[in-house]
């Protein structure tokens, strides 16, 4: 478990209550989707982010709208901080025609080409190379875009990692590759399944630059992010970077958590990505109590107004089933 | 002595009582250990066998498979599980290019005799890449056998004789029908030998031929047709994909006159097509109307907003039984 840091402050106060308001919206959108998986209104299945606030929020804070991201089976998080709408994501969940997917592809493939998202996905460690690509495609064309790619731990082990990495490296691609480290691929602990203290340590073999940070500070994430997309729209290319978390929730809905103990959670919850950004906004009174409140209950309130959204959408057409399959 | 056990159960117990029988037998896959499978399949086994014969592996297809043929070469029985079939996509190259042809590739100096289990299917409300049905593909990958039950006996007998077999064997296990119901399992180790179809149910009028979860959906079916037509519909559980029996198939359209294939998988190049051909060089002057296939779309399978009428129902098969009836 990595130090708690804070790093220092350098936001505006609307910064501050944008990343506040994201993070609140992306951990009431899981928690409702928990509440709704429990009471059998959505199915199939559904991987939560709950605890990886900083990661997602933080990464894409830094940047601007015509990058791009490819994001992963625990994606919600991925997908609200690059500008989804709640709404759409929610009546995605529930399998509704106003869904991204129109209600076809659900939780793990939810994508919005408009935002950049170029699409949460079911395979760990599919986003990867994937990512690559979108990188080439910015050099190729100079279209100035950089590509941000979340993974996980677990995706680390893929040959895809591997292939990924090292044609970003060798063409010099603007492409970040952000590892979220959250201990566990389902089961698999990282101190069983990797032979390294870091994940980020591979990067030299790539022959890129790695960072491990704490990824439950959204500064730190900020920080380092911003970093690694300077150096890539630069034209020097990828950066490795492995931001230490932890998912509060199971792996996926049938998770009894055998492989990790109540007090590795409990003493991970007191490290809440939320609970620490607030205090640091006290902290340096850029934000008071009663604000920050206010901005929890405003993102509580969307996150209901999306389930109602999602609730009166229709279902998709039984002729649709056939759409899309080809253009 | 017999219980009545779940399919799961019955794949247990089988991988159990190999385990304790032949030492060489070991597994090997993503969360299987620890936490018992995904779908608990393997629970309990890590417990009895150790590390060393139930091992977790890092998320890592390829590896999984090349190091079971890596195994298997040298002595071992290998059984990996690829935690869902689509999630095999990675590994699909040591298994086709390698496993798969070692045995031609050395002249028969080489067997390769591992199992490799799997999830798969629709029906369980899961995203697409959770419910795939493409055993077409390793049906018609050379050197390899491929093995599906439709019940809990047959799941614990095509195990152990999987498991015995000298070479590779993709044993699919239907998610859809894992827990559904319960039948009588003889407790001692036995075989239901691979290569064998079973009449399920006999009848004159109509051969259907099915597997895995669609073979209960067909049996019924048929049920209903005869109360309410008085037709009686042979119904053959095909149990083995590849080799296909093909003396059942023959000699049963050679006695009713009509055939029906029933299968969750894409229609185009699925194996219905393959036993229509079949049909057409032994039995085609028996045949009284065209060969009928109930099938899945040509889509990915969608999610579960419109996933039942994906699969073949009971109604969709009704219908086929009448037009090739009364063709």
């Amino acid at each position: 478990m990595p130090n708690i840091t804070q790093s220092t402050l350098k936001l505006t106060r609307d910064e501050a209550v944008h990343l506040l308001h994201q993070m609140w919206l992306v951990r009431f959108f899981d928690e409702k989707v928990d509440e709704f998986f429990a009471r059998g209104l959505i199915h199939g299945t559904t991987h939560l982010c709950v605890g990886q606030e900083a990661t997602a929020v933080g990464a894409c804070a830094v940047l601007r709208p015509m990058d791009k991201i490819t994001s992963t089976h625990r994606g919600h998080g991925h997908c609200i901080a690059k500008g989804a709408d709640p709404k759409r994501m929610m009546a995605e969940l529930f399998g509704r025609e106003t869904g991204y997917c129109k209600g076809k592809g659900g939780s793990m493939h939810i994508a919005d080409l408009e935002k950049g998202n170029l699409g949460a996905n079911g395979i760990v460690g599919g986003g990867i190379p994937l990512a690559t690509g979108a990188a080439l495609t910015s050099k190729m064309k100079q279209l100035g875009y950089v590509v941000l790619c979340f993974f996980g731990d677990g995706a680390a082990n893929e040959g895809s990692f591997h292939e990924g990495l090292n044609l970003a490296s060798i063409w010099k691609l603007p492409v970040v590759f952000f590892c979220e480290n959250n201990q566990y691929g389902m089961s698999g602990s990282v101190k069983e399944m990797f032979n390294i203290e870091n994940i980020a340590d591979r990067a030299k073999a790539y022959g890129i630059p790695g960072a491990v940070i704490d990824g439950n500070d959204i500064v730190q994430v900020m920080d380092t992010v911003e970093t690694a997309v300077q150096r890539a729209r630069d034209g020097h290319g990828p950066t490795l970077i492995e931001a230490k978390t932890y998912r509060w929730k199971g792996h996926s809905k049938s998770d009894a958590r055998k492989y990790r103990t109540r007090e590795e959670e409990q003493a991970w919850r007191a490290r809440d990505p939320i609970a620490r950004f607030r205090a640091l906004l006290l902290e340096e009174g850029l934000l008071d109590v009663g604000t920050m409140d206010e901005i929890e209950r405003e993102a509580a309130r969307e996150i209901e107004d999306a389930v109602a959204y999602a609730e009166s959408s229709p279902m998709p057409a039984l002729e649709s089933i056939l759409d899309d399959v080809y253009a | 002595m017999t219980r009545a056990l779940t399919i799961l159960q019955a794949i247990t117990e089988a991988l159990d009582q190999k385990m304790a029988e032949d030492e060489r037998v070991l597994l090997l896959g993503e969360d299987i250990a620890t936490n018992g499978g995904v779908f608990r399949a393997t629970d309990g086994l890590l417990d009895k066998y150790g590390a060393k014969r139930v091992v977790d592996t890092p998320l890592a297809e390829s590896g999984i498979i090349g190091s079971a043929i890596g195994l298997a070469l040298n002595g071992m029985i290998p059984v990996a599980e690829i935690q869902f079939l689509a999630f095999i996509f990675p590994g699909l190259e040591q298994l086709v290019a390698h496993a798969a042809r070692m045995r031609s590739r050395t002249r028969g100096q080489f067997g390769v005799p591992l199992v490799i289990r799997t999830p798969y299917g629709a029906g369980i409300r899961g995203p697409e890449l959770h419910s795939e049905s493409v055993e077409a593909f390793f049906a018609h990958t050379p050197g390899l056998k491929v093995v599906v039950p439709s019940n809990p006996y047959d799941a614990k007998g095509l195990l152990v004789s999987a498991m015995e077999d000298p070479d590779p064997v993709v044993f699919l296990e239907p998610t859809r029908i894992y827990r559904a119901f319960r039948a009588d399992v003889p407790e001692p180790l036995y075989r239901v030998p691979l290569g064998q179809a079973q009449v399920v149910r006999e009848g004159e009028d109509l051969s259907i031929f099915a597997w895995g979860a669609m073979l209960r959906v067909a049996l019924k079916a048929a049920e209903q047709m005869e109360q309410e037509k008085g037709w009686r519909c042979e119904v053959i559980d095909l149990r083995t994909l590849y080799p296909l029996d093909r003396d059942a198939i023959v000699s049963s359209v050679q006695k009713t006159g009509r055939a029906m294939v029933v299968h969750e998988a894409h229609r185009t190049a699925g194996l219905g097509a393959e036993i229509i051909s079949l049909i057409n060089d032994e039995a085609l002057l028996y045949l009284r109307a065209p060969v009928k296939r109930i099938t899945g779309f040509d889509v990915p399978v969608p999610l579960f907003s419109v996933e039942d009428e994906y699969l073949p129902t009971e109604s969709r098969i009704k219908q086929g039984i009448a037009e090739t009836i009364l063709f």
